[in-house]
């Protein structure tokens, strides 16, 4: 076996206004969740791992890349990170079908990169019949699950799922888990899971890192 | 029907408004996605010279391009030397006097589409691959596509209308400068020409009613191609 990587190695600081996030981690579990409450700073660590913001310092590797390094002046461009980003909202473009939605991150990933089977993918997440939807016609789960598929057809390097159960009923939310689940028995990329209720991450993993009272990782003041 | 000399004032006309609305277009799409998306020195200063025409009577901002751009203005004298370019009493110059006027309107229409757009989306973009310029080519432009059409619709009309800064700035030259309201104008300082007046406005309310149905037409199109759904 190769020598072991650690999937996620992550220290930084940044500043929002009177809130400031502190974090300092290393994961080496295929899940890692972050949980916290509202306002912790959970959206604001998953902006600066995609690259959305630049943190005021730290350092940030998954997986052997260094995606930003303050010390070094190192800082990815966001399209070269290559994030699942899974946002808590979604964004399904409004102006493209759900195919054209797929087919968005699947267009733009490295020839050479590492894919996972497209059929796989959606067969997983049960997509199949949506292809030529709107997204305006599109239930909330739908959206959910288009938008997972749409991250992991870009050919991520890792994953970073925000919410993913959030405003989904209780039917939808154990579907989306189940499937979350499943991909990551299937596949074989890093998932970072941000959730603010405990009870959920506990079946998908025992790393877990808390946001706003842990003395791992804080954020002073909490806010 | 209609007569050679109302066909060239028609096609004056349309040439006019229809070079000064392409011209302006990029130009409007730039200024607006600047004032809507950046903030820098000077915008505020921007932002009120493009609203300028707006506010200020059109005879003004035709005297203002006149002692700029005339033969004896800076601007004016230089295209001229390098370029042998001049505006005076040439359609061209109708066409700019068209193209600042229909500026402020074109802008404000696209600067609304554009604050309209979610940047969210554009982040989501990014975070898939896209670089700036391709996110701004795939999400931000077509998303606009609607503000992109009401503004052409709205600069197109403004330029068919325009009077003030034309008559100014590049006279009232036949074949040139003579668009419709200045064909119309002078029928009307002539003894006997109310039947020409007559039948030039008409011309000139059909115009632009086609012109208000041509761009009603393309903005549902274009809404209904990406349609969103229901």
């Amino acid at each position: 076996m190769a020598a072991i990587h650690m999937a996620f190695k992550i220290s930084l600081r940044h500043q929002i206004g009177d809130c400031a996030l502190a974090v300092d981690f290393s994961s080496n579990a295929g899940i890692t969740a972050i949980i916290g409450p509202s306002g912790a700073g959970k959206s604001t660590l998953l902006n600066c791992i995609a690259g959305l913001i630049a943190p005021d310092q730290g350092r940030i590797a998954i997986a052997d890349d260094v995606l930003f390094d303050s010390a070094k002046g190192i800082c990815v461009p966001i399209q070269h990170r290559r994030a699942g980003y899974v946002f808590q909202d979604a964004r399904i473009f409004p102006h493209l079908n759900v195919a054209a939605n797929l087919a968005y991150g699947e267009k733009l990933s490295p020839p050479a990169a590492y894919k996972i089977e497209r059929k796989l993918i959606i067969d997983v997440l049960g997509i199949a019949p949506l292809m030529d939807r709107w997204p305006a016609t599109l239930s909330g789960g739908e959206m959910r699950r288009i938008a997972i598929a749409r991250a992991l057809l870009s050919a991520p390097k890792f994953l970073l799922l925000d919410e993913p159960l959030a405003s989904l009923d209780r039917a939808r939310g154990e579907e989306i888990l189940a499937m979350i689940e499943h991909l990551h028995r299937t596949l074989a990329i890093p998932m970072l899971y941000v959730s603010h209720q405990p009870l959920e991450v506990e079946r998908l993993t025992d790393s877990v890192i808390a946001l706003g009272n842990q003395p791992l990782m804080h954020a002073d003041p909490p806010c | 029907m209609i007569t050679a000399a109302e066909w060239s004032i028609i096609t004056l006309s349309l040439r006019v408004s229809i070079a000064a609305t392409l011209f302006t277009l990029p130009a409007a799409y730039a200024l607006a996605w600047l004032l809507a998306r950046r903030r820098f020195a000077g915008r505020a200063l921007v932002d009120a010279l493009v609203h300028l025409p707006l506010v200020v009577p059109p005879v003004v901002t035709g005297w203002l391009l006149l002692i700029m751009l005339g033969p004896a203005g800076p601007l004016g004298s230089m295209l001229d030397r390098w370029f042998g370019v001049t505006f005076m009493f040439h359609w061209t110059g109708a066409a700019l006097a068209a193209s600042v006027m229909a500026l402020p309107l074109m802008v404000r229409a696209i600067r609304l589409s554009i604050d309209g757009v979610d940047r969210r989306l554009v982040a989501a973009a990014r975070t898939l691959g896209a670089s700036k310029w391709h996110a701004f080519r795939t999400i931000t432009l077509p998303l606009t596509l609607p503000g992109i059409l009401a503004a052409a619709m709205l600069g197109f009309a403004r330029a068919l209308g325009e009077f003030g800064a034309t008559v100014t700035f590049v006279s009232n030259i036949p074949g040139q400068t003579r668009t419709l309201p200045l064909a119309i104008y002078t029928g009307l300082q002539m003894p006997g020409g109310e039947a020409a007046v007559t039948r030039l406005a008409i011309i000139s309310i059909l115009l632009s009613l086609g012109a208000l149905l041509a761009s009603e037409w393309l903005i549902r199109r274009a809404n209904g191609g990406n349609s969103h759904g229901v």
